[in-house]
């Protein structure tokens, strides 16, 4: 038996304390959970003393809580955005209906699934980074990867909250089963795809907290406006959290972008190889690092035509992204929507049934969102004189699901024959030799203050605190 | 409303364009929607944002964290900044100058955010500008009661009756302000003395969006205005001057002060949890406002009378300094003078009256030094100052004199009330 104070122990705005069989459920999901971080979460930290951003409540006093706390020890909390007793249900064939409090029957499968997938790629991106602390290129840089795993371990509470609370058995079967896959195993791997690559080194993982952890703002984001009134609350606060994850991206691509450009201009050359030799990424290589997980992540938005998507949207399950601040009718029956697909050899759009194309409408909103930040890194290398651009591949580069599937096409949208893939691919992916050489790079560099050679230190410190600030104390 | 301290200069919150990763956390966070965004940028309104720092900590990135001084006339326009690639410099000393701005009055409107951070004890007087906001404290006092806030936001608002509205100044008189009184029915809405609340006026602004919620320091004792009924009251005065002294139609006042009763209103809220009357019967208050400032006054001396009426109550004295440009503009003036002198301490002060010299509340809190002094040294009282921006300054530095010249050390004295929640600035 347990005697942990879960009011306490579990920041929680659910009522925990006074629900007996959701607590119970939680004391037989939490030691495993436990065992889990132990086993696949961050490599070696366990004794760390991290400065940690906690939420102890969802009001702007409460939610950003900053301390030194052991990630073990991390108050991962329950945590739902005020509710609203009247909401109504803004899309779909249930527009104007209430907003359901709890599952209703014909729509329990769906839902659960949506749950599930959306916990699953939470655990499988600490899986992923597991490693990485052991080459983090300075202090700040190792607190921020820690924030990142103790936030996706409080978004898999979240859903686990979801199944256990309105799943019953289900659900606690479900929630065993995320920490059963385990991310890239062969056996029983994670449900979607880039939750199985791997995140080798850290400029991957700044592309993967920038492009794929804006996947997960969008889905969020869309089930944030879901009939299920828990699931729409806790996403929404998932979404603030988030927020962190891609900054971390965004910054951290910026700051390599930085570096290289000054050892560009300190060398005065474009040489790739004479910029590797003084230790910095060149920009050949970051490009295709980008044209990876770009095209990685918005396979992960699905099938270009969904059925189950239209049934997700007019059943009330899933919303598009800001449903709300849209001007149509919200029903969406009868309207079309663009998407592309090769006829002879040719790129073409079609119009579908916008119903059908939702998971491409998201995908589109998606790569809005990521282009504009592209420019903000191009921002970098303009104010540093340097003539490159990175740019963002077509949609239609190197997809693995959905009509595009297969297809060879270059990043500039142009369909190639095998021959020319095979010739041409080297520059437009990354290549074993580029992986080798940025492994090469990934030392481990923890003195407060000191940055590895390929990357700037960050415009500032984390909560206003210095940039040479002891975040994490190695006891 | 954005850190005004002196007519015209304001410290204007801004976000930095260069780091901000577009998350929308602030926006989301703002308990008064002050935040904005296009496809391009996040924004802050000028004048909607009162620096209550609710977004500073979420942002992930730190952008958020950015003031500049501007002229007040000059503030950076939702337009303006939703094209902006980089942050504006700041403004030098002689830009300032070209507006009208005083180097001192610039020096004085510092960022809240770096006041919090900055050590008080370390600024030695006359080597550093005086910054009365690093004085304010930050905690409630020991004894407040628990206050709730930002139960209901701007998506999420709830609405009021109005059951009361008079002019509680003289006819006919400049500074109109209106004594209004708004019921909640069975909505939940509790509040304490000292908070605020935010009313959400009707119709559009200009760019065709729905106006921003104004905020409105509660008037009445927390068991309300009648007691026992769900309502509360507000001191709205009609703004029809600018800070600068252009004519202009304020629009949530003059909408509040011209309401009927029987009307809805939209309201949001509750806002404030550190400006909170102490709760201990030893306590002592002394409160210092101009013209609506005496809202907050008004709330916990009626919170006081009614502890006292049920003999639940004993000592703890109330000092109240109390300034307006004539006896007619000031609030509340008649049901003042009924109070009985020992329950409460009245010092009036008139910067307008006809053949009198100008009197400010710094000056009669000068007069009353002895007083003050005694009180100062006594870990029971605490200090409330509201009003308009530019009173701040004035008052905090005749604290200081008040201090320094009884031969207090006022760096410990000023940070002590700092930390313990003794000393709270509301000024916009
Ligand atoms: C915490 C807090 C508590 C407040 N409590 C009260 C209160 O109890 N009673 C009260 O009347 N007000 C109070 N205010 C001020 C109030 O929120 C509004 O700013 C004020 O009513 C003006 O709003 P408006 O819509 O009429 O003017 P707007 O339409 O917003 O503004 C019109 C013009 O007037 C200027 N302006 C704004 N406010 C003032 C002002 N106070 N004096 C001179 N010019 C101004 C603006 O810069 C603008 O140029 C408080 C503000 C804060 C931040
Ligand atoms: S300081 Fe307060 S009012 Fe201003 S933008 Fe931030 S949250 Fe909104
Ligand atoms: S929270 Fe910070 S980073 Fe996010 S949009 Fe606001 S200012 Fe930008």
């Amino acid at each position: 038996m347990s005697t942990v104070n879960y009011s306490e122990k579990i920041p929680n705005n659910v009522n925990l304390g006074e629900d007996r069989t959701l607590q119970r459920a939680l004391e037989g999901w939490q030691p495993n959970f436990i065992n889990w971080w132990d086993d696949v979460g961050p490599d070696g930290s366990t004794d760390h003393d991290v400065y940690l951003r906690t939420a102890v409540s969802v009001d702007p006093q409460g939610w950003a809580q900053f301390g030194h706390v052991k990630m073990r020890d991390y108050r991962w909390g329950i945590f739902l955005n005020p509710g609203d007793a009247n909401r109504e249900i803004h899309f779909g064939d249930h527009k104007g209906e209430k907003a359901w409090q709890d599952v209703p029957g014909e729509h329990r499968a769906n839902l659960k699934r949506i749950i599930v997938t959306q916990g699953d790629t939470e655990p499988a991106s600490v899986e992923q980074q597991r490693h990485l602390g052991l080459t983090a290129p300075s202090m700040y840089d190792l607190r921020n990867l820690y924030q990142i795993n103790v936030e996706e371990g409080r978004h898999l509470w979240a859903m686990v909250y979801l199944l256990h609370k309105h799943f019953g058995r289900d659900g606690r079967e479900e929630a065993e089963a995320l920490l059963q896959r385990t991310s890239g195993d062969v056996d029983n791997p994670r449900i979607l795809g880039a939750f199985n690559e791997k995140t080798p080194d850290w400029l991957a993982f700044f592309m993967f907290t920038y492009f794929t952890d804006r996947d997960g703002k969008f889905q969020l984001s869309a089930l944030a406006e879901s009939a299920f009134d828990p699931l729409a609350r806790t996403t929404k606060f998932m979404l603030t959290e988030e927020a962190h994850h891609m900054f971390v991206g965004e910054s951290g691509v910026s700051r390599v972008l930085s570096r290289t450009a000054a050892v560009m201009n300190e060398l005065k050359t474009e040489d790739a190889g004479l910029i590797r030799a003084a230790g910095a990424i060149d920009l050949g290589t970051i490009q295709r690092y980008l044209n990876f997980h770009y095209s990685v992540t918005i396979d992960l938005f699905g099938a270009d035509q969904s059925s189950n998507a239209a049934i997700f949207y007019s059943s009330g399950l899933k919303g598009r992204y800001e449903e709300g601040k849209r001007g149509d009718d919200h029903i969406l029956k009868g309207q079309t929507y663009k998407i592309l697909e090769v006829q002879n050899g040719q790129l073409q759009e079609k119009d579908v049934p916008m119903l059908n194309a939702l998971n491409e409408v998201l995908r589109d909103d998606f790569i809005k969102d990521s282009v504009a930040g592209v420019g903000r890194w191009n921002k970098v290398l303009e104010k540093a004189g340097i003539p490159t651009r990175l740019v963002v591949p077509h949609k239609a580069f190197n997809r693995q699901i959905g009509a595009l599937a297969g297809i060879k096409m270059s990043p500039l949208g142009v369909v190639v024959n095998e021959v020319e893939w095979a010739a041409k691919k080297n520059e437009w992916l990354p290549t074993p030799g580029d992986f080798a050489f940025v492994a090469s790079l990934m030392g481990r560099v923890v003195d407060p203050g000191k940055f590895a050679g390929w990357i700037a230190p960050p415009v500032m410190g984390v909560n206003r605190q210095p940039v040479d600030f002891e975040y994490v104390r190695f006891n | 409303m954005n850190m005004v301290v002196e007519a015209g200069v304001i410290k204007q919150h801004l976000i930095d364009p260069e780091i901000c990763i577009r998350c929308n956390t602030c926006e989301a966070t703002c308990p008064i929607g002050a935040i904005t965004h296009d496809d391009n940028n996040y924004v802050v309104r000028a004048d909607v944002c009162n620096g209550c720092m609710a977004c500073i900590s979420p942002c992930p990135t730190g952008s958020i964290d950015n003031w500049r001084t501007v002229p007040m006339a000059r503030a950076y326009s939702i337009e303006e900044q939703l094209t902006w690639e980089e942050l504006p410099a700041e403004l030098t000393t002689e830009q300032l100058a070209g507006e009208g701005v005083s180097p001192s009055a610039a020096e004085a409107v510092e960022a809240p955010a770096t006041a919090a951070t900055q050590s008080a004890a370390t600024a030695e007087p006359g080597t550093v500008p005086f910054n009365s906001s690093a004085f304010g404290a930050t905690m409630p006092p020991w004894s407040a009661a628990h206050a709730y806030t930002n139960l209901f936001s701007p998506k999420k608002a709830t609405s009021a009756t109005v059951v009361g509205n008079f002019n509680c100044t003289e006819a006919g008189f400049d500074s109109q302000t209106h004594h209004v009184v708004l019921d909640f029915g069975t909505m939940p809405f509790p509040v304490l003395e000292g908070q605020s609340i935010g009313i959400v006026p009707p119709g559009t602004d200009a760019m065709g969006r729905a106006h921003q919620p104004r905020q409105y320091s509660v008037a009445s004792a927390r068991n309300g205005e009648r007691p026992g009924y769900n309502n509360l009251s507000l001191t709205v005065k009609r703004v029809t001057e600018d800070h600068v002294g252009n004519a202009v139609q304020g629009i949530a006042s003059n909408y509040v002060c011209d309401l009927k009763v029987g009307d809805k209103v939209t309201v949001v809220g509750p806002f404030g949890s550190t400006f909170l009357m102490p709760n201990h019967p030893r306590s002592h208050i002394v409160m210092i406002c101009t013209g609506t400032g005496s809202a907050p006054m008004r709330a916990m001396t009626e919170w006081r009378r009614r502890l006292r009426k049920s003999g639940k109550f004993e000592g703890g004295k109330l000092l109240l300094f109390f300034g307006a440009r004539t006896q007619q503009e000031l609030p509340y003036f008649g049901p003042l003078q009924s109070l009985p002198k020992d329950f409460i301490d009245i010092n009036f002060a008139f910067s307008r009256t006809p053949n009198q010299p100008k009197r400010y509340v710094q000056d009669l809190m000068r007069e009353r030094a002895a007083d003050l002094v005694a009180l100062l040294k006594d870990e029971q009282s605490h200090f409330f100052v509201c009003g308009l921006k530019s009173m701040e300054e004035g008052v905090v530095l005749a604290l200081r004199d008040v201090a320094q010249e009884a031969g207090l050390d006022w760096e410990t004295v000023g940070a002590g009330l700092k930390r313990e929640g003794r000393l709270h600035l509301e000024t916009y």
